[in-house]
């Protein structure tokens, strides 16, 4: 009784997210998948999150969220620090048991059969929680057995991960002896030595040098081209970008909007700009037009934000033969996904 | 199938345990070199039968070495951020008591069977034909009993080791002064006497004074039985307990 009152909040929750720009211009975002009925619950995602909620004492650190995700998708949680996202992560991943909602993963019930669905995940921490006493095999090995591989699985596998990683050199040091980079390497082998079909990321490059950054990317590249579902965790929102066909912004615990970044990305016409950049100065109070929201001065340029870029050049044009100006650059740019989360984040502010 | 994951999961646990954590300092000093000193200490100067307290030393070395690694294992776990990590693995939080108690288990059956050995080796010391087979399964119960109590310390704990050594050291230290060890439970006072049936060591000491020849004052099958009980109850409370707390300083 209380999860189907839950849902049916959820439902209105993350049917629309309205910004509050100004109120005849408001954006509306709708994702249909988000629709928490049972229908979902009962239909053949990766993975399904329904009307989770999380509270420490009384802090409500998450609050009726509900998604799900395709088979074979890449699916980010974004979300400023603080957000909940690493309390979802710990409930997909049983760690943490949510108040109410439930959770479904290869269609298998979290709450019914823990331990079967949890052989079927791998779970990619922040930081590289491997075993310090151990060598880069041995953890390799020690994974293995948790996961059920005979050995001459794990050894094989063992084998060539280290080689993926680039730690065949090392396998038979001490972990403590490794960077950090080194470590979540390992961490990110012993995640998928059972070729997991859904893998869970919780920040895995936070805080890593350039060389292990790229290779964690490939290789999560790599498995979800295979057909790994991956939910990846991050406040790098370039990071969001490049790799996930959907993301799901989260702010205080809710869920902001979920949709492709590109989309995202066009749904914010306010946050178009044209850059141009003249001879000489100009006053950027000279561009008030309906059509332009703000102008700021940036450098040697000007950035005149617009819902219709078409307008604003003509603007631009009107103003540049008034004052017999010459254009040294004129472009237009799109909203950033970081553009989007500031905006999406500020308005559920 | 899921009885094989656990089975599994307890194992690989145990064998982990055993790996990492078994050749650590503190092991050897709490469960070890400290009951070995402390033994000494009461016979050094005195003149006792040490062939009469034989079997309270080794109690004593049984319940030290199995319950010395249990209360560390968790601490030092999540200080390092790998419980966590486990908490995500295929295995259930009784499955990780299991595993850490069987790991204690096999530590303590290990070197109280040396001190056993050294024991037959250097002492007159005498086993009764007819209760002899009580002796094995008394040194199995008396090893899963104490690797459970210690797994039962290190549940509620956070990141901090030294603060469950402090709580370890404060519950273990004054039953090895109620259980028949130092002073045979028939010459403490009566409050004492009482006081000291509420504590597990009292029933492995006495079951092995009885197998042992020595003076004993219940039931060798109460001894095993009660032993078990307490081992049953240490699990649980144990598996409860984590259950709770698994995510204090995490």
């Amino acid at each position: 009784m209380k999860r189907k009152s839950r849902k049916c909040k959820a439902k209105s929750n993350l049917k629309t997210v309205k910004l509050g720009l100004d109120p005849e211009n408001a954006i509306e975002i709708t994702d249909s998948d988000n629709e928490c009925t049972e229908e979902l619950w009962t239909m053949s995602y990766a993975i399904v999150a329904e009307g989770l909620t999380k509270k420490f004492g009384k802090f409500l650190a998450v609050d009726n969220i509900s998604f799900s995700v395709q088979e074979g998708e890449f699916f980010g949680l974004l979300g400023p620090n603080g957000a909940g996202k690493t309390t979802i992560i710990r409930m997909l991943t049983g760690v943490l048991k949510p108040e109410v909602g439930r959770i479904k993963i290869d269609g298998v019930d979290l709450d019914k059969e823990p331990l079967i669905l949890k052989e079927r995940m791998g779970v990619i921490p922040e930081v590289g929680t491997v075993y310090l006493d151990l060598t880069a095999r041995e953890n390799l090995d020690l994974f293995g057995r948790y996961y059920g591989l005979p050995k001459k699985l794990r050894d094989e596998r063992g084998e060539r991960l280290l080689r993926e990683l680039g730690l065949y050199d090392r396998a038979d040091s001490l972990v403590k002896n490794f960077s950090k980079g080194m470590r979540q390497r390992i961490s990110i082998g012993c995640a998928i030595l059972h070729e997991p079909k859904v893998l869970l990321l919780d920040e895995p490059t936070e805080g890593l040098d350039v060389q292990s950054r790229r290779m964690i990317v490939e290789k999560v590249k790599g498995l979800n081209a295979k057909g790994s579902t991956i939910i990846l965790t991050t406040h790098n929102i370039e990071e969001a970008s490049r790799l996930c066909q959907r993301v799901c912004i989260i702010d205080k615990g809710r869920i902001v909007a979920i949709d492709s970044p590109e989309h995202l990305r066009s749904t914010l016409e306010k946050l178009q700009s044209v850059e141009v950049s003249f001879n000489r100065r100009v006053d950027p109070s000279l561009f008030s037009a309906q059509c332009i929201s703000r102008v700021e001065e940036q450098g040697d340029k000007l950035k005149i934000f617009t819902s219709n870029p078409d307008e604003a050049i003509e603007k631009i044009m009107a103003v540049k033969k008034e004052l017999v100006l010459n254009i040294v650059s004129l472009s237009t740019v799109g909203p950033t996904l970081e553009d989007v989360f500031v905006k999406l984040t500020e308005a559920h502010t | 199938m899921k009885f094989s994951i656990i089975f599994r999961g307890a194992m690989v646990t145990a064998r982990k345990d055993i790996k990492i954590y078994y050749k650590k300092a503190p092991v050897f000093i709490f469960g070890l070199i400290l009951p070995t000193f402390l033994f000494f200490a009461f016979f050094i100067g005195r003149q006792l039968d040490i062939a009469r307290f034989f079997p309270g030393f080794l109690a004593m070395t049984i319940f030290f070495t199995a319950s010395s690694v249990g209360p560390l294992i968790i601490p030092w776990e999540k200080q390092s951020g790998t419980f966590e990590r486990l908490l995500t693995l295929p295995v259930s939080i009784p499955t990780l008591v299991l595993g850490d108690a069987l790991a204690g288990t096999l530590f303590g059956i290990l070197i109280s069977f040396i001190v056993l050995l050294a024991g037959v080796a250097f002492l007159p010391l005498s086993f009764p034909i007819g209760v002899l087979f009580a002796l094995p399964i008394l040194f199995l119960l008396g090893n899963i009993c104490f690797a459970a109590l210690g797994v039962l310390l290190s549940a509620p704990a956070g990141r901090v080791p030294s603060n469950v050594m402090m709580l370890s050291t404060l519950i273990r230290f004054p039953l090895i002064f109620i259980s028949g060890i130092f002073i045979p439970i028939v010459d403490l006072p009566q409050m004492a006497q009482t006081v000291s049936f509420f504590s597990p060591l009292t029933y492995l000491t006495d079951g092995l004074n009885a197998t042992m020849g020595q003076q004993s004052i219940l039931l060798l099958v109460v001894d095993g039985a009660v032993l078990i009980g307490f081992a049953v109850v240490f699990l649980l409370a144990a598996s409860l307990i984590l259950k709770r707390m698994a995510l204090k300083g995490l």
